[in-house]
């Protein structure tokens, strides 16, 4: 790739500004991938022993792990400098209200279920996140792209 | 994010295997960049139908109808898996044989409209599933099959991690990089790839869902 060359050649593109800033960025995307696999997990984990008395020990592990690493991916965004901020939000609020409403059909069932107090709290809480976590993954790859000065 | 709608030209940036046919050769004359549609990332006459079938799925749930459940679910994953298999084995390698201004045409069409038909395939799917297998006694540890049933949840959650955190970012990505004054055509050949690929990873798993399924059902 070159950026130096006055005509395109094909099958060579020229970095952007988008791309040369990609190496400066935080690495939001694998942190929000692995808290969404944590949150995935400690689902999987609890809907396997649906019927029986759960042990709750290693799903609270799992959810424990993906707040904390949500919280951390949310500080090493808001430590970025300059950035698609008006985009991100834009983004980042419509997919909040999508994945609020798919989050709540869920829990609707679980509520509906009668779930157990203290495993209706796990799940919600493991909703709660997914239901952030994802708005911030679609949000940030949609920013990372944008022009800083976007608005 | 679902009222932008400008007209836009896939400029120097253009896709990098297809530039030839966008880039007139010297002293052609030529006729300049594709032009890129006027389209909405978020198609707002299709929420409705959003709407009417997530309604239908919460009456299916809350009235606990056999049939109702097994119809989400059924019809639900049918066409997850369908779409997932069609998209990286048939449409992915036709796109990758279109011409720029067809592709870049076809992916202002077909990518907003995407965007709300998977997640709510998902929804639908898992939802009704979920109520479907705790219906039946499935979801129960005593279920003499409960393993199998544990791993179609472990293959589900692969393909959702793939989904969520790989696919729907690249398809909103190129819907975006689609409405820049001047699109990057390598940026946008790079996320259809990955939103192309991780279509047929999760098609290929989708097989292996409904192996586990049809088993279950069938004894």
């Amino acid at each position: 790739m070159t950026s130096a060359a006055p005509t395109p050649t094909p099958g060579l593109a020229e970095p952007d500004a988008a791309d040369l800033r990609q190496a400066e960025l935080p690495p939001v995307m694998p942190i929000a991938i692995l808290t969404l696999a944590l949150v995935v997990s400690g689902g999987v984990t609890v809907a396997a022993q649906y019927g029986r008395a759960a042990h709750l020990t290693v799903p609270s592990v799992l959810m424990g792990v993906a707040a904390a690493l949500l919280v951390a991916n949310a500080v090493l965004l808001a430590r970025i400098g300059e950035f698609a901020w008006p985009v991100f939000f834009r983004v980042l609020g419509w997919a909040l209200l999508a994945y609020l409403v798919i989050a709540g059909i869920l829990e609707y069932v679980f509520v509906y279920e009668h779930t157990p107090a203290r495993l209706l709290t796990l799940f919600s809480a493991l909703l709660l996140l997914f239901a952030v976590d994802v708005p911030l993954m679609l949000a940030y790859s949609v920013a990372r792209w944008q022009p800083t000065d976007a608005a | 994010m679902t009222d932008i709608a400008v007209d836009t030209d896939v400029g120097a940036h253009g896709p990098p295997d297809a530039r030839p046919a966008s880039t007139p050769p010297p002293g052609a004359g030529g006729h300049g960049p594709p032009p890129v549609p006027s389209f909405n990332i978020v198609p707002v006459r299709a929420l409705p139908v959003v709407g009417v079938v997530l309604i239908g799925l919460v009456v299916a749930i809350s009235s606990d109808n056999l049939w109702a459940l097994t119809f989400f679910h059924v019809a639900g994953g049918g066409l997850w898996t369908s779409l997932d298999l069609f998209l990286g084995l048939v449409l992915g390698p036709i796109m990758g044989s279109m011409t720029v201004p067809s592709r870049v045409e076809f992916t202002t069409k077909f990518m907003p409209r995407m965007l709300l038909i998977m997640p709510t395939l998902v929804a639908v799917t898992l939802g009704a599933g979920f109520q479907l297998a705790r219906h039946v006694g499935n979801l129960e540890a005593s279920y003499p099959h409960h393993g199998w049933l544990v791993a179609s949840m472990v293959i589900v959650g692969v393909m959702a991690v793939i989904a969520l955190g790989l696919l729907e970012p690249a398809n909103l990505a190129v819907l975006f990089e689609l409405k820049k004054p001047q699109p990057n055509g390598e940026r946008i050949g790079r996320l259809m790839k990955v939103f192309i690929y991780t279509a047929g990873i999760t098609g290929v798993l989708q097989i292996a869902t409904i192996v586990i399924m049809t088993f279950l059902a069938s004894r």
